[in-house]
């Protein structure tokens, strides 16, 4: 199945095998279990794990072995979960199509002929063919919730600083987060259950406790006040998403939730500020590729000339594009008017939302403009493909909790649902969206792969 | 003598920018561990190698040791500091960024306008400290080389992510040997509040310095920026010869380059490193990795109560609690292992004047010589006053003392026991020395009737024999006594 | 915002990349369009406007002086694209740079 969608870049058969059967002796020995035990979950592959390759999605790193686990695979691993396989992406997560892999697009199994969305694509079009379970994925402006609404399923990207960061080959360390993707909005409650909390090698992750998200599923909306943003309806959006998405708060509202409008007058200055800070970021970020002592290394009779071929040719155009804009961006001169300017409107783009959060539990709006596009429909026009991140950016830069529940179809493709929380509220965003999810069919619908 | 007029001419305006490594078991990042002479390649993880995905957690050892600094150097503590990326390629470098801090109003370093007060010979001087700040060594390159071409280079990352503080001066200082006084007043601070080791030699303590000539009064001129400088006694050197090159060039008429010169410590010479100079562009922006480092009053009060006696206030109590010269008063507290010496030593042998004399005499001028310093050699306080009590006694002459000291410097012995095995003990034996008088005066007669005849310079011609035959082991003043009594007589 | 083949080369230079006369070409055009893009920010005033580093309020998250375990060697070496015993091995540093 998975050469038509080819959303996995590795896969660990006979150890995943081995792990199914130890812990299937264990059940039957009814010991107590770890919550994960013996479910396969299959891991973006910029996520380091021992005894699978780490690629990104490129050549300046194929081939390498981790010689360490990230915080959250050994949380995985302790939870009984199985590590199956690595799934593909845009290279280094810059992208939000999974086209800029350097190993071959990843298929919608919806459509083959289009995107899965991305650049968690590999993992959202795993879980969406039923390949595995569950599936983690990051979100650095979209990443997690734009596959998950592409491929109809369930995805959710935490609060900055909710789920430890080491180990997570960084793209842009102020924005990046790791995320479940699931089939149900119960499944991504238990998969964020495992991964949240501090950890001390992430000196930004939160010393807060975590929640039982599970539990509180079942409480409803009862009374929860949800803020429909009047930017992000309307204009600019595919008419079946808006209709799906209107149609979504009512169901909400029905439950028992009031709906209230709100305004967000800075988002749509959110592409960007995202398209400066997280580009810059990037540029040191990939700083460290350069051949001396990982990945590939193109031979020359000298250093500065290796450098230079190495990166050229192990990074592909999407990461050249980017390195380019952030270290200008960076550069002499230019600090002021594009890093700092942007770090400034960061926090006009927050303080937006703390301004709504003063009325509403939740914001609800949608997660991309249209459904999934076709593959190579934008690849050429970089800045369309940016604004495909238009709804889902506002909430990477605020450092927000948000998800994505399957709300609906057009063309037979799927509609994301994106609901929003304060920080570290993931509980109500759950809540919220497990209400809606139950009170509603699309969640049940799947992808007919023939 | 031309170069005389222009020395006058000109004046030598000195900044310093010192590295020091801070005295800490784990890196700056990480939990490696930053022990000295590990094999290559062995004291390295994730964090320091730059690996994908490895994140940096602050050593909080790390920055209390830049608090203490900053405190003691008087330094304004900011609220809070951020760290930085300073973006540059270089193999040594493994994430191609340095983590460290930067001069930028938003995220300041830990802390800027500090000053340390030099007693020079002359009037005491403030210098003034611009910033002190913390940041992350880089690996160890070697160049492998054949015919003078480098094939290829070997990296050692141990030393990669070692924790280091940054102290930069203000262009205060007004002469190499200002320059070289500062460092070691610098030095003995940092070990006084246990900050640094400060053995150069090991690179725990590195030294750049920005040099320029200007007419008195008139803006700075164009500087040079020295390197690789590893004791006190090269920052001397190194920019009293770059200060008169820089003449010599502006004697000529010729502009100084601004450019890095490295001191060739063997030629006693600087020399332009001939990379390209083209402006840096480090792209500086505030480490996402890393949330600001806060400090509140309190924990300044905390660092503050913690402090020793600083060497300004040590130096300030010998001066007056031993009646040391500002001078003696200065060397011996020039570094913290030479004052606990000194006052370990006058424990023994309560007479500091002396003790002091001797420490900033003969003992100084051994490690000067030997580049030691004092806790390297194997003298102990003890046998240094056993040393001065046996001159005291008569035992020994002040010559023979300063004969032996060497050696207890170099392998330990007792005072004592040197005297013992050597015969070195002078002889105070009346009849001893008395017996050697007659022989002297019998083998002389002239000079013995010199005497007679009133020239006295004839003594000193007997007493120079005496002491002669007995190698020096008479006590002087018992054969001048002896020797007047018998030729009197 | 004009973006000139000069332009493309020095940041390239600065980035480390080597970039074929038609990736260049490319660039100069995206790049600009890119830029016009985000002088958009350029609408807003942010006089006074504190700048965003840290979306999550925190300070000081230290750890203690403690020595843990370093990675093996041979794990440090592996994957090392070229090694000589015991180290890291690289081209040599030619200090004049080629232009990428």
């Amino acid at each position: 199945m998975d050469s038509r969608v080819h959303a996995f870049l590795s896969v660990d058969k006979s150890s995943a095998l081995d792990a199914a059967r130890r812990w299937d002796a264990r059940r039957a020995d009814a010991d107590a279990l770890p919550p994960l035990a013996g479910l396969p979950v299959a891991i973006k592959d910029i996520i380091c794990s021992q005894g699978l390759p780490t690629t990104c999605g490129s050549r300046i790193l194929e081939g390498w072995r981790s010689p360490y686990d990230a915080t959250v695979i050994t949380r995985l691993r302790e939870a009984g979960a199985i590590v199956i396989g690595k799934t593909n992406l845009d290279e280094f997560a810059m992208g939000s199509s999974t086209e800029n892999s350097a190993f071959g697009p990843t298929r919608n199994p919806w459509d083959l002929a289009r995107v899965p969305g991305g650049s968690s694509g590999g993992s959202a079009a795993a879980v969406s063919a039923d390949m595995v379970p569950l599936a983690l994925g990051t979100d650095t402006g979209g990443s997690v919730r734009l596959p998950a609404a592409f491929t109809g399923i369930v995805g959710l990207k935490p609060t900055y600083s909710r789920v430890s960061r080491y180990g997570l080959v960084a793209f842009a360390s102020s924005l990046d987060q790791i995320g479940p993707l699931a089939r149900t909005v119960a499944d991504a409650a238990l998969l964020l259950q495992v991964i949240a909390g501090r950890d001390p090698r992430d000196s930004t992750s939160a010393d807060l406790p975590v929640p039982d998200y599970s539990a509180s599923l079942p409480d409803g909306v009862k009374g929860m006040k949800i803020g429909i943003p009047r930017e992000a309806i309307g204009a600019g959006l595919q008419r079946e998403v808006n209709d799906a998405v209107l149609a979504a708060a009512r169901v909400l509202e029905q439950a028992g939730a009031s709906l209230i409008e709100v305004s967000l007058p800075t988002i749509e200055y959110a592409v960007p500020t995202y398209y400066i800070l997280a580009p810059s970021e990037a540029s040191a970020n990939l700083a460290r590729y350069d051949g001396v002592k990982y990945g590939l290394r193109v031979r020359t009779p000298d250093i500065h000339a290796m450098y230079a071929r190495t990166r050229g040719e192990g990074f592909g155009t999407e990461v050249k594009r980017r390195i380019m804009l952030g270290t200008y961006a960076l550069s002499a001169g230019f600090y002021e008017g594009f890093f700092l300017k942007a770090q400034q409107v960061r926090t006009l783009v927050r303080k937006d939302f703390t301004v709504a959060f003063g009325s509403v539990d939740l914001v609800l709006m949608p997660v991309a403009p249209t459904v999934a596009f076709k593959l190579g429909e934008k690849a050429h026009d970089p800045l369309q493909m940016y604004l495909t991140d238009i709804y889902t950016i506002p909430v990477n830069l605020a450092g927000l909790p948000g998800i994505s529940v399957p709300c609906g179809s057009a063309d037979g493709l799927p509609i994301g649902l994106q609901l929003i929380g304060k920080p570290f509220d993931e509980a109500t965003v759950l809540r919220a969206a497990h209400t809606y999810e139950q009170s509603t069919e699309w969640h049940k619908a799947r992808p007919q792969l023939t | 003598m031309s170069e005389r007029t222009t020395a006058i001419a000109y004046e030598v305006v000195i900044g310093l920018e010192i590295h020091v490594q801070l005295l800490t078991d784990s890196k700056m990042f990480c939990e490696c561990a930053t022990a000295f002479g590990a094999p290559p390649n062995t004291q390295t993880c994730p964090v320091c190698l730059g690996l994908p995905g490895a994140l940096p957690v602050i050593n909080r050892k790390a920055v209390e040791l830049g608090l203490r600094t900053a405190v003691a150097l008087g330094c304004r503590v900011h609220g809070t500091s951020q760290f930085h990326r300073k973006n540059y390629y270089y193999p040594d470098l493994p994430k191609n960024y340095q983590i460290t801090q930067y001069e930028y109003k938003i995220h300041p370093p830990l802390g800027t306008k500090g000053s340390l007060e030099l007693t020079a010979d002359t009037s005491p001087r403030r210098i003034g400290i611009r910033r002190v700040h913390l940041e992350e060594d880089t690996g160890k390159l070697v160049h492998v080389e054949q015919h003078g071409q480098i094939l290829h280079s070997l990296i050692d990352f141990n030393r990669s992510g070692v924790p280091l503080m940054e102290v930069v001066t203000e262009p205060d200082l007004r002469s190499p040997e200002q320059a070289r006084l500062f460092l070691g007043r610098l030095r003995s601070l940092l070990q006084a509040i246990g900050v640094s080791s400060g053995r150069m030699e090991e690179g725990s303590l590195r030294c750049d310095a920005n040099v320029s000539l200007r007419r008195p009064g008139a803006e700075l001129g164009i500087r040079t920026e020295v390197k690789n400088m590893n004791s006190l006694r090269s920052v001397e050197r190194a920019l009293a010869f770059e200060a008169q090159r820089q003449e010599q060039l502006l004697d000529r008429g010729q502009p100084v380059g601004q450019e890095t010169r490295h001191w060739d410590e063997r030629r006693g010479v600087t020399f332009s490193s001939r990379t390209k100079e083209e402006a840096q562009d480090y792209r500086y922006f505030p480490e996402p990795d890393l949330v600001p480092i806060a400090v509140g009053k309190q924990w300044i009060d905390e660092v503050r109560a913690s402090l020793p006696e600083l060497p300004d206030a040590r130096r300030q109590r010998y001066a007056s609690a031993y009646r040391l010269s500002p001078y003696d008063a200065g060397l011996v507290t020039s570094s913290m292992p030479l004052a606990i010496f000194f006052e370990a030593t006058v424990g023994h042998y309560p007479q500091a004047k002396t003790v002091a004399n001797w420490l900033a005499g003969d003992v100084a001028a051994y490690l000067n010589a030997e580049g030691l310093e004092i806790e390297e050699t194997a003298l102990t306080p003890n046998h240094l006053a056993e040393l001065l009590r046996l001159v005291d006694a008569g035992t020994i002459s002040i010559r023979t003392a300063k004969e032996i000291l060497p050696e207890m410097l170099r392998t330990g012995a007792s005072a004592e026991q040197l005297v013992a095995d050597r015969g070195l003990a002078q002889i105070s034996d009346t009849a001893a020395v008395g017996s050697v008088i007659d022989r002297i005066i019998a083998e002389h007669p002239g000079p013995a009737s010199d005497f007679h005849g009133g020239k006295t310079q004839a003594l000193t011609f007997l007493v120079g024999q005496v002491m002669k035959k007995t190698r020096g082991r008479a006590n002087p003043e018992l054969v001048n006594r002896l020797l007047r009594e018998k030729l009197q007589s | 915002m004009s973006i000139t083949p000069s332009i493309v080369n020095h940041v390239a230079r600065l980035a480390r990349l080597e970039l074929s006369p038609e990736e260049r070409e490319r660039l100069v055009h995206e790049l600009a369009a890119i830029l016009d893009h985000l002088a958009k920010l350029n609408e807003l005033s942010t006089t006074g406007v504190e700048p965003t580093s840290h979306v999550i309020p925190m300070t000081n998250v230290f750890r203690d002086d403690t020595v843990g375990r370093s990675l093996p060697r041979e794990a440090v070496l592996e994957g090392a694209p070229e090694r000589d015993g015991e180290f890291f091995k690289v081209p040599p540093i030619i200090e004049t740079e080629p232009e990428p």
